[in-house]
């Protein structure tokens, strides 16, 4: 039997518009894609495994990093993905995400016992400026064609 | 009862199975439940702020981008807000597609929560993924999910241009129309998905869990005459009716030191919303065909069983499909209507749907220059987010009455729980609160 493509899926702050898409590609991919994937993490999908993050051939990041946390778990994330794909504009961009980059001071004001609070990074990241990022799927919610590609490409390439 | 002093800890990071992230602790000593926190782990993005100052006609995209799950229940919602304030009555086309585009989300999204997220704690398995494509049952359920949820989303790319964030709904319209001929082909894979959402229905019916809340709660829920989730008037099971541009002052923010979200109450009272209470409060609305098909489950609400909002939801897709068809069958033509450009005034609109949680409530202030000067947005997730806490302290404390559980065992039925309620968390985090002077 051919060994599985070990995925992970990620989330990260955003709305989650990727994983919703990806959710609706399965409806027609399914039965191409779960012969061959293994879901080591997808929180959507199953529980999480107990322990930490598991080796993984591809991980596919969705959101924008807001806290400490977020970021060590981003690293961690890294480590144990051959391949690491940012999904969609927050993780590609920061945007719309990181909206309170650019607030002005009364904005920010507003906002700032909450910031405190739950100790926020000062400014929203893009998964690039924490790690090394393999393949982008830009677009909000990601542009299904480009995700298809970057998909066949691996899925084909590990087998 | 059991002996002894029983003492557990749980910490639960991040839920499994829900539309975002979700976290509960749970401190248990000497057989009682000494803390328990549901809390809402989302980071705020800071909507309401970040709408501030943005032309009006860019504000319905943006705000979809508050939830990409329930994504054009903001949109519609949002576009409605606008019209309220620019006094713009939409066509009757318009509504009539708006309802379509509407539907499909409700098929999708309900199915999504009911077969990828409930539907394993039914047959105890971990993911709709490890349904045993050998077990004749389990492999036409694993099948049935990404069929049902692909007619709901081909009904959307039809009518909206895409399942997420639908780029064609527009204030006063659409930018672009469906073609008539490729709504009349979606009929057949409607009439084919029915059945299949019927026996989801009698799974459910003959699973075996009751969360039925002893603390009195107060369903809400908006009741149109044809059930479109889009209009009406609000409800309460306490026999109130309030106007749509009234409901904020029922509802008091309650501050959750722990959780980055909001909580809310009716007026100080424990309040739901989502199916449950619109099948408790509007299920003689339902379409006539989804009545008949579906009569000896109905006989079920109202209900303070919150396991039943998996049934709710299931009838829902039924009614959402049976009323699609009637709309597509009924259509003649789809006409090529010109949008007006809105004429800006300063004004307060307010719009209220029902969300596929929920009752959904926005509110924009918009300045004589066409720019926001504030919004308001209140989401089904936080006004269920008490009630869900209060939920699970009921259930884990009947569970010590009985005997000592397993950490697991508690996990397990918690989540169970959460899940039924289908909470949304990236919606309910996406705020700040607002003063409104």
């Amino acid at each position: 039997m051919t060994k599985k493509t070990r995925i992970g899926w990620f989330t990260f702050t955003c709305c989650e518009d990727s994983t919703i898409m990806f959710a609706e590609l399965l409806n027609i991919h399914y039965k191409d894609w779960l012969p061959k994937i293994e879901f080591v993490h997808a929180r959507v999908f199953r529980k999480e495994p107990k322990g930490d993050i598991q080796p993984m051939d591809i991980a596919f990041v969705e959101g924008a990093i807001m806290s400490d946390a977020q970021e060590v778990k981003l690293k961690k994330i890294r480590a144990q993905a051959k391949i690491l794909v940012a999904v969609g504009s927050c993780a590609v961009t920061g945007s719309p995400s990181n909206a309170r980059n650019f607030f002005n001071q009364e904005n920010i004001n507003e906002i700032k016992d909450i910031l405190e609070k739950f100790k926020y990074k000062e400014k929203v990241l893009k998964l690039a400026d924490v790690v090394k990022v393999d393949e982008v799927v830009p677009g909000c919610p990601m542009n299904e064609q480009i995700f298809l590609a970057v998909v066949n490409k691996y899925l084909n390439a590990s087998r | 009862m059991h002996q002894g002093n029983f003492n557990l800890d749980i910490s639960l990071e991040e839920i499994s199975k829900i539309e975002g992230a979700a976290s509960l602790d749970i401190k248990i000593r000497n057989n009682k439940i000494e803390d328990l926190k549901f809390a809402i782990a989302e980071w705020k993005r800071f909507y309401t702020q970040a709408i501030k100052n943005k032309p009006v006609m860019a504000i319905p995209q943006l705000v979809s981008r508050i939830c990409g799950t329930c994504s054009n229940a903001h949109l519609l919602t949002n576009i409605q807000a606008i019209e309220n304030a620019l006094n713009i009555t939409p066509s009757e086309q318009t509504v009539v597609l708006r309802k379509l585009l509407y539907y499909a989300l409700i098929i999708r999204d309900h199915a999504l929560h009911d077969y990828v997220f409930s539907l394993p704690d039914v047959f105890k398995k971990g993911s709709i993924l490890d349904f045993d494509e050998n077990d004749p049952i389990q492999h036409e359920l694993l099948h049935d999910t990404f069929e049902v949820k692909e007619v709901g989303n081909q009904l959307a790319i039809l009518t909206g241009g895409r399942s997420v964030h639908a780029p064609m709904p527009t204030i006063n319209g659409f930018l672009k129309l469906p073609k008539i001929e490729d709504l009349k082909k979606l009929l057949p894979t409607l009439q084919i998905i029915r059945p299949k959402v019927i026996k989801l229905i009698e799974i459910f019916a003959q699973a075996p869990f009751d969360y039925t809340l002893k603390a009195p709660v107060i369903d809400v829920a908006l009741v149109s005459k044809d059930f479109s989730f889009l209009d009406g008037i609000i409800k309460t099971s306490d026999g109130q009716t309030i106007e749509k541009k009234d409901f904020r002052q029922y509802l008091d923010r309650v501050v959750i030191p722990y959780s980055h979200a909001k909580g809310y109450t009716f007026k100080g009272k424990l309040m739901a919303v989502g199916a449950l209470p619109r099948l408790n409060l509007g299920k003689e609305y339902l379409h006539p065909k989804t009545k008949e098909s579906t009569a000896q489950y109905l006989k079920l609400f109202p209900s303070k069983n919150f396991y039943l909002n998996n049934i709710a939801q299931a009838i829902e897709i039924i009614h959402a499909i049976d009323h699609s068809t009637e709309i597509i069958e009924n259509l003649k033509e789809i006409k090529n209507e010109t949008l007006q450009r809105p004429t800006i005034v300063e004004s307060v609109g307010v719009g209220v749907i029902e969300a596929p949680r929920g009752t959904l409530y926005h509110k924009l202030e918009i300045g004589a220059n066409g720019l926001i000067k504030r919004g308001e947005i209140i989401v089904p997730t936080g006004q269920n987010q008490i009630v869900i806490e209060k939920g699970i302290f009921e259930l884990v404390d009947r569970m010590l009455e009985k005997g000592q559980p397993t950490k697991d065992e508690i996990i397990n039925e918690v989540e169970n729980f959460i899940r039924a309620f289908d909470p949304c968390m990236s919606c309910a985090s996406h705020f700040l609160k607002v003063n409104w002077q």
